[in-house]
């Protein structure tokens, strides 16, 4: 999802409002409410086991963008948590509305069902020159877009495989699981000078990628749609 | 006068938290000590002293540094500190040339049980949209200046590997004991935005 989320590489933003060293870091949590997001996150993921924490991501993704800007980090992850359980049939737009007292608004509705991964190729190896697919995902993905189309060399394979992002955040357990691996880009093959020297190194999971001359079409994807999920039972 | 847009949110966000809380709540739905739990580990027990002591090991242990660098899941899980947010661990190893530093330019992923919690600053817009670009500009701003032939790699933390930077053991503290090293690393060397320094 090409949303403002896919902050790396925006332009406009000021300092960092931070000097090495300056925070004590305690307390953790500085109001009295913020540890009440990730509790309750996990409460639905991992407890009531209604979603995944890539359905939580996918979630934050779907704030409105307006709303976005504006939402401090904690409260974005009170909104998707407030937007999965609603989604799921666990609560009601209404309950929160009269708990709240106001209107409490949720994050918009996915624009995608999610897709299936490109899988059944050969695994990459460490010092392989790969690319990453230009494809443009609706729907949840972890590949950030400025490396979209651009080319890397592979420094790790992941001794594990982890269910495919852009499937499981949308809910489908039917994901495939897959390996990831740190692909390392130039700064200057992304930004070229407009940008520092040095480079980034990207976790990109292996449907996200071709070995470089060996492109597959798009269409090997496009042919596997992924099957409806089941209708999320949004109350009117 | 106001659009749908613009119209201004009623409630603080304190507030959209507890009217979820107490939705839960009512309907029975959080486990006594659920959130008590939780909030124990996330406060207290994921500290960035966890990630000081595996570099402290790391300097004073040839052999565990090479076990850190090759499995960091299993060198870090000698010390208990692996579990949500830290399954897969990889330590990123700085050299005279090679400077690594952590972000997560997607949303805010960071090796909780080794670093703690992520910082309000590394969450934020500016550092999730600038590190990756100008990661030396942002260093230097923040107070690392890097000499010209040290090189930045940045690790965008966009899957399920979760990081800490092993840094290089500083000038001054050859004779240092375990312990006092572990005082060296703070949660911005472990990030990578910081460098340890003998004071």
């Amino acid at each position: 999802m090409d949303g403002f989320h896919d902050l790396g590489g925006f332009q406009g933003f000021g300092k960092v409002p931070h000097t090495i060293n300056s925070s004590s870091y305690k307390p953790v949590f500085k109001e009295d409410w913020e540890h009440l997001a990730y509790c309750l996150m996990f409460l639905g993921a991992d407890h009531l086991k209604k979603f995944s924490v890539d359905e939580v991501r996918h979630a934050v993704e779907r704030i409105d963008v307006r709303q976005h800007v504006g939402t401090r980090y904690y409260e974005r992850y009170v909104i998707a948590t407030a937007t999965l359980l609603v989604e799921a049939g666990v609560l009601t737009q209404d309950e929160l509305d009269q708990s709240l007292g106001a209107k409490f608004k949720l994050a918009n509705p996915p624009h995608a069902q999610g897709r299936p991964a490109l899988s059944g190729r050969p695994p990459f190896e460490v010092g392989d020159r790969v690319v990453v697919r230009d494809e443009h995902v609706t729907g949840h993905i972890r590949m950030p877009g400025y490396v979209r189309g651009k080319e890397g060399v592979i420094l790790h394979r992941t001794t594990e495989k982890w269910p495919f992002p852009d499937t499981i955040g949308h809910g489908d357990k039917s994901a495939v699981h897959q390996p990831t691996y740190h692909v390392e880009f130039k700064v200057k093959d992304l930004w070229g000078d407009a940008a520092d020297d040095g480079f980034v190194v990207v976790d990109l999971f292996e449907g996200y990628l071709d070995k470089v001359g060996q492109t597959s079409p798009a269409s090997e994807i496009a042919g596997k749609q992924a099957a409806p999920r089941v209708e999320q039972g949004v109350p009117a | 006068m106001s659009t749908h847009e613009s119209q201004a949110p009623t409630s603080t966000p304190g507030e959209r938290a507890w009217a979820l809380f107490r939705v839960l709540k009512e309907k029975d739905l959080i486990p006594d000590g659920y959130i008590e739990g939780l909030t124990q580990l996330m406060a207290h027990t994921w500290d960035p002293a966890n990630g000081a002591r595996v570099v402290a090991r790391a300097w004073a242990d040839p052999e565990f540094r090479a076990l850190l660098l090759g499995d960091g899941t299993a060198a870090c899980a000698q010390f208990g500190y692996t579990g949500p947010q830290g399954e897969y661990i990889v330590a990123l190893e700085d050299t005279a040339t090679l400077k690594n530093v952590i972000v997560c330019s997607l949303c805010s992923c960071t090796n909780w049980p080794v670093l703690g919690l992520p910082p309000e600053w590394y969450k934020g817009f500016e550092y999730r949209a600038r590190l990756v670009r100008e990661g030396r500009t942002v260093l230097r701003e923040l107070g690392t200046e890097l000499p010209d032939d040290v090189v930045v790699k940045v690790w965008d933390t966009t899957a399920e590997t979760r990081y800490l930077v092993l840094p290089v053991r500083p000038e001054g503290s050859e004779h240092m004991s375990e312990e006092a090293l572990q005082k060296l690393v703070t949660k911005d060397v472990l990030i990578g935005v910081a460098l340890p320094r003998v004071s």
